[in-house]
């Protein structure tokens, strides 16, 4: 059983990527009724310039917390296969008995028992196989590269930083890690038949695509698919068939994460990914090098507007040194990368003050060590702050001290040498986020009953109602404190005003407020002029002239373009070449007007009688009522019904001009 | 003046007409002349000049020199000085004789020399020129040496403080032209006016009718300054020559010099009301009827924009002697802003009244508070302000519109909050441009503190605290709103006149409490030690009020927050260890500390006790050792169940820890809790404490010899005389009060001593002076009442106590030093030179 979701967007680029016919389900970002998936949805949120898509847009929209006078204790309903109560529900749906074995039922809500199944990218868009270059913009969006490199005949090119290749390596690794430990023998399958799945309550009815979802991968497709990506650094371009040049910035979202240039000689195109503006860990982002962009491609703002990082981090101490004063441990599920940094660093400086000296922190995930070891050795990905620390005898991070006072201390899972270290009352950090597998699953049956502990969700990707819906009734508090750094309405306002570009191309949803805050006017991004808004599934023609193209002039006549061959797709864009037909030879060369008359008086006109206009001259034979309107760049024979004369005034234009 | 003074006096002149020596710094030289002013006022200029030649030297060694050869810095004493002499009349005529005057003040003197480029010199100049115009032969001087029209270029002086002083000197000068001139108004019309004073105001005409907002401000200056300062009939008489003219600046689109505008029609106003009180009188402006005061404050009123009408709607406001009609348009302008909020956001729009007389100009505050984030920013905290300072005047409307203002600061900090959702297309763009803005949630909130006071329906109450206790726990609310927000819920709490003891009559502020409490245990977890230092202030507050109720007790005690609070004498934050010292102080006294499941409650009380002793003894910050004083002897007045106990020990076991204490604040306070002491101790009470008939002393005040035996003791003694000279003069004040005091209360006993024990005495006074002198270490011996008596007798504690009185820097501050410091200075400066070759 395994609701939960998670995202990975990554951009590809293709040349005449070809776009499939299909009427997909649009929903928006924010839409609030889409809770009820139960199966991690690893669709691909900003698959291309044409389809970007806002990281984790639909699968567990996330709350803003609630804000009446108490913060509720969250009742909701117990969780897991081996814990399914056995409440009957087939009277609701007396039809269905046959896919009984895979659907339980826990406290009015119906959950798929299965083993975890996974919403992969969109592929009814494009056809991935003719996609020449993804890139990739931090590790949170590259957790479904397996699927796109070893399943759907690409074979372009990835693009990724270091850190970002590295950790998002470690998210894969502990992703199979944690569903490969307890193995499940199928697939539920039955349910997904539409005849049934129609019938289902809701949330289950209104999952879309599931026939497409799939189950996790392998370390070997992992390794496999890490092995395409080619690593670039920050500034570094990258030429991509002598037609467009790629460049990595800084986005000070996550270690090594990026937004991207892409530029022809005349055209600047931004794509800015999860960015952040504050201070944490990552390099700060590059904004300088944003300026003067005709096109702004916006995307991956947060996605809890309202909730303001330090606010939350305050929120998420105040919390954490209230359970554990009073004698209750407290479970943060997470990522083993990224706002973990920053929280233990923030943990650092508060465990002192709250008096929280004694009080053991572990970080269980099979990465924890890779994790922590990794973050110190990234020094020239880090903020200038941690970068000096470099050349002191200290890390970069501080939680290097406290695994060395042994306040943190973190181990591969929860079997082994934990069990003996374990000392409560306690902090843990584990995944995963979902609460559907991982370490954290024990920790919330070993501590749920008891009103003294509390899990604090910090990551926002998921709906803390929809991760703990399957473990009620639950007597743990329950604390929702999202951490989002990425950049918020305000920020991107800013940064517009700051960068500037001709045009900002941004999914339809930031521009407008969000469903349930429909007077958050605030919350929207406001600029000038209007961003241009895309939908899901809509390709947009992005918003430039193509005034100038620099091309290279052989002295040699080009060979004669061959015919179209079938089946190598990489070269799709000649599919579109009409048939071959004579080709024309190419004119230049400009004609002077003086001589160019002289030459006709020679051949017999006369009465010639030339005008000045603003663009050229007119060239007027009185006598044949003839008109030859000379431009810069053209130039027009215009006589009534003598095709004879036409050819002879066309012949006499040709031999002031060189042909090749 | 001093003979001292008088022998320096010529080497002062030296050093500063010298201009190879440099005066050090200009603060002397402001000293300087403060000295020669007092001087001057005291006796005759003239004779000074003429027992002291070398001032007059200096002053013509200043103009001989080649103006770039004089220090720009000497050469405004200069000017300052001679106009300081220049200020008798006999003296002015004795400066004129040398040309002296019209050399340093005339066309052909500063004006034209390259120093006056320097602002200081052409401060200078006006400053010697105002100390000089007091007297009519100064009048005629300045007319004649084109003095008035340099200050009037000098009105637009690109230094502000050159500019405003030749403003303020016009006004003098005006002001001084027509003295005596006041016997009818009527002689003052047309061309009946001095000729300087018609100078002026011709001036300030062409100014008026200029179309250069500059001028215009220039003459708006004028113009305010000499309504501010001036209550002659001659005031009522520019006004009525003026008064047109200003009103039709109002025909102007936009409106010049708005804010000068406005500052101009309320001093003119202001100049009413306070004739009224002195001469009972109406003022001379307001004699007549068509003065056209109150139609130009109206028609400006209507046509400013919203934010410049505010400060003139507050000032008008403010008047006492003000039609009707205008107060209600005023107050009006004022609620505008508000009332467009409320309409905005589809609430309830108040009284009737109100909303008629706010009708008008309503589109354009909405076009301001929606045209931009700032606009709309900047005027609701000008109009929250102006509310709240209108608030607690007499002169605020009868009809207060509480509700509304209520309403109206409720809603804001939703908006702010973003938790309201108008449905209008305003107030969804109100809502984008407040949320999340810090600066309206601030002025709202001390806005909404101040309306705790009126009378508001409970179902309004329910919602203050609900926006209160949203805002308390809203994870967004940055350090200063929370604050705020702490300290209007106190307000709110402690002025709804509902005692927790009506928890049962379901009324808003009890069960406020019990949601508050979870919230305010978040908070005193806070990372931001600015959010636990308000938590526990608001903590210590509301124990102090509330302490005694027993439904409160019973919240407060089933929280965790007497806990966290005692956890919090350990923070790392001393602000926050001092603010947690005095909170568990309050809860100690009240008996709310926290009790453990393990200990009972005498341990913790002892516990308490020892952890204060222990912040007093090793805390290296000072505000926790000085609040840990001041709860002991809190504790010691109010007879705190521990230190009644056996106060003897207590005050035994603080005292040589306050005393060698290196803050001079928690020394102080050691002095007040031995004074506390004393006052028990010797069985009367003190004017400061009434309640200590009621201490629980079973026995009779004990004879005086026996207590002086434990005061002894306890080594009060060795503190008060060793404190009596404390190098911190409030310390040595606080001893010698002590001292005296139990010099008074020891008076009867003086029996005790006998004729020829006046050895001892010899041995204590010994020790005294070395402490006087310095030697602190030098250690006491152990006093004997007897000694004790004696030295308190001999000890001239009335002359310690007047000297002490005295500033600390009365030595210093003598003339003779200032001169000795400036000579030294330049002699400093001189050896320097000699060392370099």
């Amino acid at each position: 059983m395994v609701p939960g979701k998670t995202t990975l967007p990554m951009m590809p680029l293709g040349r005449g990527a070809r776009r499939k016919n299909s009427q997909l389900p649009r929903r928006s970002r924010r839409q609030p009724a889409e809770t009820g998936r139960r199966f991690l949805d690893l669709r691909s949120g900003e698959v291309d310039i044409k389809h970007p898509k806002v990281r984790h847009e639909t699968v567990l929209p996330v709350r803003a917390p609630n804000l009446t006078m108490q913060y509720p204790q969250v009742q909701i309903n117990h969780h897991y296969a081996r814990l399914w109560t056995g409440h009957d529900f087939y009277p609701q749906f007396p039809s269905f008995a046959t896919c009984s074995k895979e659907l339980k039922e826990c406290s009015g809500h119906v959950f798929v028992d299965s083993v975890p199944e996974f919403c992969l990218p969109e592929t009814e868009l494009i056809d991935l196989s003719t996609v020449d270059v993804i890139l990739i913009s931090n590790y949170h969006c590259m957790m479904a590269l397996p699927y796109i490199t070893e399943h759907t005949g690409f074979t372009g090119t990835v693009y990724a930083t270091e850190p970002t290749v590295q950790i998002g390596r470690l998210l894969m690794e502990e992703l199979v890690n944690f569903i490969e430990r307890v193995p499940k023998a199928q697939s539920a399958s039955l349910w997904k038949n539409k005849d049934i799945q129609r019938l289902l309550p809701s949330p289950l009815k209104d999952a879309v695509e599931v026939s497409t979802w799939r189950r996790c991968y392998t370390m070997q497709e992992v390794n496999s698919a890490l092995s395409k990506i080619q690593l670039v650094g920050y500034s570094q371009k990258i030429e991509l068939f002598g037609a467009v040049q790629v460049t990595p910035l800084s986005s000070g979202y996550a270690l090594g994460s990026s937004n991207w240039i892409i530029q022809s000689h005349y055209e600047k195109v931004s794509y800015v990914s999860g960015s952040s503006l504050l201070t944490t860990h990552p390099q700060p982002m590059d904004q300088t090098s944003l300026k003067n962009s005709d096109v702004l491609v916006l995307t991956g703002l947060t996605q809890i507007p309202t909730a303001n990082p330090d606010g939350m981090v305050g929120e998420f101490c105040s919390n954490l040194a209230l359970t554990v004063r009073n004698g209750g441990n407290v479970l943060v599920p997470c990522y083993p990368s990224g706002v973990i940094y920053d929280l233990l660093e923030c943990l650092y400086q508060y465990i002192d003050s709250a008096g929280l000296s004694s009080i053991p922190f572990y970080f269980i995930s099979p990465v924890a060590n890779s994790s922590l070891e990794f973050s110190q050795i990234f020094a020239e990905w880090l903020c200038h702050n941690k970068q000096s620390k470099v050349y002191l005898p200290e890390p970069p991070f501080p939680h290097a001290e406290l695994i060395q006072t042994n306040k943190l201390k973190h181990y591969p899972s929860i079997h082994g040498d934990f069990s003996n270290d374990f000392r409560q009352p306690c902090v843990v950090f584990t995944g995963h986020p979902s609460l559907r597998f991982g370490d954290v699953v024990h920790f919330m049956e070993l501590w749920g009953k008891s009103s003294l502990n509390t899990v604090i969700f910090t990551e926002p990707d998921f709906s803390y109602l929809e991760a703990l819906a399957p473990y009620q009734p639950l007597a743990m508090k329950c604390i929702y404190c999202p951490i989002d750094t990425r950049l918020n309405f305000i920020q991107v306002s800013k940064l517009l005003k700051e960068v500037q570009p001709l045009h900002v191309v941004c999914p339809e949803q930031y521009t407008q407020p969000p469903p349930a805050q429909s007077h958050r006017m605030d919350l929207m991004i406001d600029c000038q002029p209007p961003p241009m808004s895309y939908r899901r599934a809509e390709v947009l023609a992005l918003p430039f002239k193509r005034r100038y193209e620099k091309i290279e002039i052989m002295p040699e006549p080009p060979p004669r373009p061959a015919q179209p061959t079938s089946g190598k797709k990489r070269k799709r864009v000649s599919d579109d070449v009409p048939d071959c037909q004579v080709l024309k030879p190419l004119l230049s060369g400009s004609i002077p007007v003086e001589q160019f008359v002289q030459t006709l008086e020679k051949h017999g006109f006369s009465d010639i009688k030339v005008e000045d206009t603003a663009k050229g001259h007119i060239v007027l034979l009185q006598e044949a009522e003839t008109l030859i309107q000379i431009e810069e760049d053209s130039t027009h024979i215009i006589c009534d019904n003598d095709e004879m004369l036409r050819v002879r005034l066309r012949d006499l234009v040709l031999k002031f001009l060189q042909k090749f | 003046m001093d003979p001292e003074c008088a022998r320096l006096l010529p080497a002062l002149c030296a050093v500063l007409a010298d201009p190879s020596q440099a005066v050090a710094d200009d603060t002397c030289l402001e000293k300087l002349l403060d000295w020669f002013k007092t001087v001057t006022e005291a006796g005759s200029s003239l004779l000074l000049l003429q027992e002291n030649p070398c001032l007059v030297d200096l002053l013509t060694h200043v103009l001989d020199l080649k103006p770039q050869n004089v220090s720009p810095r000497v050469l405004s004493f200069s000017l300052c000085l001679a106009g300081t002499f220049a200020a008798q009349e006999d003296c002015f005529e004795y400066l004129q004789q040398g040309q002296l005057l019209l050399g340093l003040f005339g066309e052909a003197g500063p004006l034209s020399w390259a120093a006056w480029s320097v602002p200081i010199v052409r401060s200078g100049w006006i400053r010697g020129l105002r100390s000089l115009a007091q007297h009519p032969s100064a009048l005629h001087f300045l007319g004649d040496s084109g003095a008035v029209d340099a200050l009037f270029s000098l009105q637009g002086d690109s230094s502000l403080f050159v500019a405003s002083a030749a403003s303020q000197l016009l006004v003098h000068i005006l002001a001084l032209s027509m003295q005596g001139k006041a016997a009818g108004s009527s002689s003052l019309q047309g061309s009946a006016w001095p000729a300087c004073a018609q100078k002026i105001v011709d001036h300030v005409e062409a100014c008026l009718c200029s179309t250069a907002a500059p001028q215009v401000t220039q003459a708006l200056n004028v113009l305010t300054t000499t309504f501010g300062r001036c209550h002659n009939p001659w005031t009522e008489v520019l006004w009525g020559q003026l008064g047109p003219l200003v009103a039709h600046l109002l025909e102007n689109e936009p409106i010049p010099a708005a804010h000068s505008l406005v500052d101009l029609l309320l001093s003119v106003a202001r100049s009413g009301p306070r004739d009224m009180a002195v001469g009972g009188s109406s003022s001379p402006v307001f004699a007549s009827a068509d003065c056209g005061l109150w139609e130009t404050t109206a028609r400006m009123l209507s046509c400013l924009s919203p934010s410049q009408a505010g400060p003139l709607a507050l000032g008008t406001l403010k008047l006492q002697n003000c039609p009707q009609a205008l107060r209600s348009q005023a107050f009006g302008v004022l609620l505008q802003p508000l009332v467009c909020i409320l309409r905005a956001t589809a609430q309830a729009p108040g009284p009737p009244g109100v909303l008629d007389e706010t009708t008008e100009g309503s589109s354009m505050t909405v076009d301001t508070l929606l045209s931009s984030k700032s606009a709309c920013v900047g005027l609701l905290c000008q109009t929250l302000a102006h509310l709240e300072e209108l608030q607690p005047l007499p002169q605020r409307p009868l009809h207060w519109p509480q509700t509304l203002l209520v309403e109206a600061a409720v809603i804001i900090l939703k908006l702010c909050e973003g938790s309201v959702a108008p449905s209008s297309s305003e107030g969804g763009r109100l809502c984008g441009a407040l949320a999340g803005c810090v600066r309206v949630q601030r002025a709202a909130l001390d806005f909404l503190g101040t309306l705790s006071q009126g009378a508001t329906s409970q179902e309004l109450m329910l919602q203050v605290f609900a926006v209160l206790l949203e805002t308390l726990e809203s994870p967004a609310s940055s350090p200063t709103v929370l604050k705020k927000a702490f300290q209007a819920t106190l307000r709110w709490l402690l002025d709804s006149s509902l005692p927790p003891s009506s928890l049962d009559l379901g009324l808003p502020a009890p069960l406020f409490l019990k949601e508050l409490f979870p919230v305010l245990q978040k908070r005193l977890c806070s990372p931001c030690w600015e959010v636990r230092d308000s938590a526990l202030e608001f903590l210590t507050h509301l124990t102090a009020c509330w302490g005694g109720e027993a439904d409160f007790r019973e919240v407060l005690l089933a929280s965790e927050v007497p806990k966290l609070t005692w956890q919090l004498l350990r923070d790392p934050e001393s602000y926050v260890r001092a603010s947690a010292v005095t909170a568990m102080g309050r809860l100690s006294s009240q008996g709310l500390q926290a009790a453990s499941e393990s200990s009972g409650h005498l341990e913790v009380q002892q516990g308490l006790v020892g952890e204060l002793l222990h912040i007093l003894s090793v805390d290296s910050e000072g505000f926790p050792r000085r609040a840990v004083a001041r709860v002991f002897t809190e504790w010691l007045r109010d007879s705190h169940a521990d230190v009644a106990r056996d106060t003897e020990w207590f005050v035994a076991t603080v005292l040589p820890m306050v005393s060698r204490d290196l803050d001079w604040e928690v020394r102080a306070q050691g002095l007040e809790l031995v004074q506390v002491f004393l006052a028990q101790t010797l069985g009367q009470s003190s004017p400061h404490c009434p309640y200590v008939v009621t201490l629980p002393k079973a026995s009779p005040p004990s004879p005086l010899p026996e207590v002086l035996r434990t005061l002894c003791q306890l080594q009060v003694f060795d503190f008060a005389f060793r404190a009596l000279f404390d190098c911190d003069r409030p310390v040595a004040q606080k001893a010698c009060d002590l001292l005296l005091f139990l010099k008074d209360k020891t008076a009867p006993c003086s029996g005790l001593q006998e004729p020829g024990e006046s050895s001892d005495v010899t041995s204590v006074e010994a020790t005294l002076q070395r402490w006087q002198a310095g030697e602190q270490g030098q250690p006491l011996s152990t006093l004997e009442p007897k000694e004790v008596l004696a030295a308190l007798r001999s000890m001239d504690l009335e002359g310690l106590q007047s000297r002490l009185a005295e500033s600390s820097d009365h030595v210093e501050k003598s003339p003779q030093s200032l001169l000795q410091d400036v000579l030294a200075t330049v002699a400093v400066l001189e050896e320097n030179v000699a060392d370099c070759y």
